[in-house]
């Protein structure tokens, strides 16, 4: 049981920084019907900077975390205005995904041209011994990360039903000629996501690194999880987003500590296949709500 | 002059050029990035059969690629069987696996496609990690291809082999897309309804056009298993699908020779930023989004302009 305990609570710690990552992910998603691919290079951006400022320039933590995702919505502001705008009248969904790709290749050479290879790392908001629980170990930087997308989801959830701008950016995913004829400016809501997108993606980079290091070409992998993840609660859905960062965590935890450790990564390839062909629409979604969008 | 715009003397004289260049420098480096570059056509010829002509996205090539690489190095070397065969059939095998891209592709389309085939090549990757000979760090001692007594060991004999294979292979696809079968694969690409209404078995269609995919992508692993004679599942990663996609767009998707062009040009590109060292990265992926931003209809629009007018962008690959 406590080995059980074990596997599970360090699932809950990976899945954690899975649902953070796909949480930029879906936003994106949800106003566009683009896959950003570069997610998981503004998570390492996020990592990388917080690291400069806090560590290097020797800056307070709350100075440098505010920094940090001023440095990465700016980068994200960039990136939608020199890549995505132009093409988003193309309509080619593919051309927009490969963009994506072209431009995470980009960062991740600029980001070794600025920091190098070297690993970084500092120390956790929360310092200190780790937290037992039943026998099993878990670090207090997880009940960081736990509060911070709990914070996250209170705020997501009130952008996106109570006010205008979310709102907005809700009906842009859903028919983008209604709601442009409603007045809605949708080169205005699709940087906007982009921005809300690379700041999450930075903040969840500013929580992990004090956990597992963070170097300047862990962004692929980051993105394909964050991936699997939202694919596995269903594409576009907040909820969705977060219970399959959970979901992939600790099945892959389970599957490492009982089965065996290199199916590690099968399991949740093998869950996004069977979710795929039985319902495509996640489990969180209704299948109608997705055909509303495009795909 | 006329004649040269022919695709068949056109690619028959490119893939000569590109041939005796190789040859000729005698520069046993320009061969081996000549030889990959033909190996990564063959993958973006097969891939732009696939998205190209039956509108059908595949993230999941390198699984094929993996598969070819890997069965045609074991069957040797565990069963005996003579190399030739062996890349033959790894190949065939390979492409039985393909139905495990159909069967989701006759419910999903475009992101949901491309994250299923995705999957399915990051199984195959996992796998050979796993359980391919040497495991993450890979294996070595595969033999060259041979006939008999006949070796082909020469890096020259390989970079005609590779090329030869790959001008059989774009005239076989220039015929397919000219075929009724290949204006099947069109109209697939176009409306999936109006071929349902006509009674078409999507499945099967969708089926023999994912085969023969993954056939031409699996013989082109197994030719590199036994160019390279050493084998180690990073090669077989996502990226591999990735880098073939990119050929394929950056050549230009609407046409069967932008996988040509679309692959010397990603093949060269890392080789000519060698100089740049540490920027190579910065500069690449920097390249690359000015290629997709600028050109968009692929490398090959400019040449098509050139040839044809300005009208006319389909007329070559119809």
């Amino acid at each position: 049981m406590e080995i059980f305990l074990q596997f599970f609570l360090s699932g809950v710690t990976v899945g954690a920084i899975y649902a953070l990552i796909a949480l930029g992910f879906n936003i994106v998603y949800n106003t566009t019907s683009i896959l950003n691919l570069a997610q998981g290079e503004f998570v390492v951006l996020g990592g990388l900077f917080m690291w400069l400022f806090f560590q290097k320039m020797e800056l307070p933590y709350y100075i440098s975390f505010f920094l940090t995702l001023l440095t990465a919505g700016i980068f994200a502001f960039l990136m939608e205005r020199l890549t995505i705008k132009p093409l988003l009248k193309t309509g080619d969904p593919l051309l927009l995904i490969l963009i994506t790709i072209a431009f995470s290749i980009l960062l991740k050479g600029l980001l070794m041209f600025i920091f190098g290879k070297d690993p970084y790392g500092y120390p956790p908001l929360l310092e200190g011994m780790p937290i037992l629980l039943g026998g099993a170990v878990i670090q207090k930087q997880v009940l960081v990360i736990l509060a911070f997308i709990l914070l996250t989801m209170i705020f997501l959830y009130f952008f996106f039903n109570k006010t205008i701008l979310g709102k907005a950016m809700k009906a842009c995913a859903f028919d983008q000629v209604a709601a442009q004829l409603m007045g809605i400016n949708i080169s205005r809501m699709v940087m906007l996501s982009f921005v809300l997108s690379g700041i999450f993606a930075a903040l969840a980079g500013i929580l992990i690194t004090p956990i597992t290091f963070m170097e300047y070409d862990r962004g692929a992998i980051l993105t394909i999880k964050a991936f699997t993840a939202s694919i596995l609660g269903g594409l576009g859905s907040i909820w969705g987003a977060i219970a399959g960062g959970f979901i992939l965590g600790i099945a892959e935890n389970l599957v490492a500590g009982y089965i065996h450790s290199g199916l590690k990564d099968a399991i949740s390839l093998v869950l996004l296949l069977i979710m795929l062909l039985l319902k495509p629409a996640g489990l969180f979604q209704k299948e109608e709500e997705v055909r509303l969008k495009k795909l | 002059m006329k004649n040269f715009l022919n695709p068949y003397l056109g690619s028959f004289f490119l893939c000569s050029a590109l041939i005796l260049i190789g040859i000729l420098s005698g520069d046993p480096y320009l061969m081996t990035v000549l030889t990959f570059a033909g190996l990564n056509a063959l993958s973006a010829l097969s891939l732009s059969l696939l998205m190209g002509l039956a509108g059908q996205i595949s993230l999941g090539h390198n699984g094929f690629y993996g598969l070819g690489a890997y069965l045609s190095a074991i069957f040797f070397l565990h069963l005996k069987i003579p190399v030739i065969l062996s890349i033959l059939l790894s190949a065939g095998i390979a492409s039985l696996f393909s139905i495990f891209l159909a069967i989701p592709a006759l419910r999903l389309k475009g992101h949901y496609l491309a994250v299923a085939t995705l999957a399915f090549g990051e199984i195959v990757y996992l796998l050979l990690n796993e359980w391919g000979p040497g495991g993450p760090s890979g294996f070595g001692n595969i033999p060259r291809i041979s006939l008999g007594s006949f070796v082909l060991s020469s890096s020259q004999a390989y970079l005609i082999l590779i090329w030869s294979l790959f001008f059989i292979f774009f005239v076989f696809s220039l015929n397919l897309s000219k075929s009724t079968y290949g204006k099947t694969l069109k109209a697939l690409h176009n409306s999936e309804i109006a071929l349902k209404t006509l009674g078409i078995n999507l499945f099967t269609l969708k089926l023999k056009i994912f085969a023969l995919s993954a056939f031409i992508t699996a013989l082109s692993g197994a030719l590199y298993a036994h160019y390279v004679t050493f084998l180690s599942p990073a090669t077989f990663s996502v990226f591999y699908s990735i880098l073939i996609l990119m050929m394929v767009m950056i050549g230009g998707l609407h046409n069967l020779w932008g996988a040509i062009l679309g692959a010397l040009f990603i093949t060269f590109l890392p080789e000519i930023l060698r100089v740049f060292k540490e920027y190579d990265i910065l500069i690449y992926g920097t390249i690359l989004t000015l290629g997709l931003l600028f050109f968009r209809k692929g490398l090959v629009y400019p040449f098509e302009r050139l040839i044809y007018g300005s009208y006319s962008g389909s007329k070559k690959s119809q």
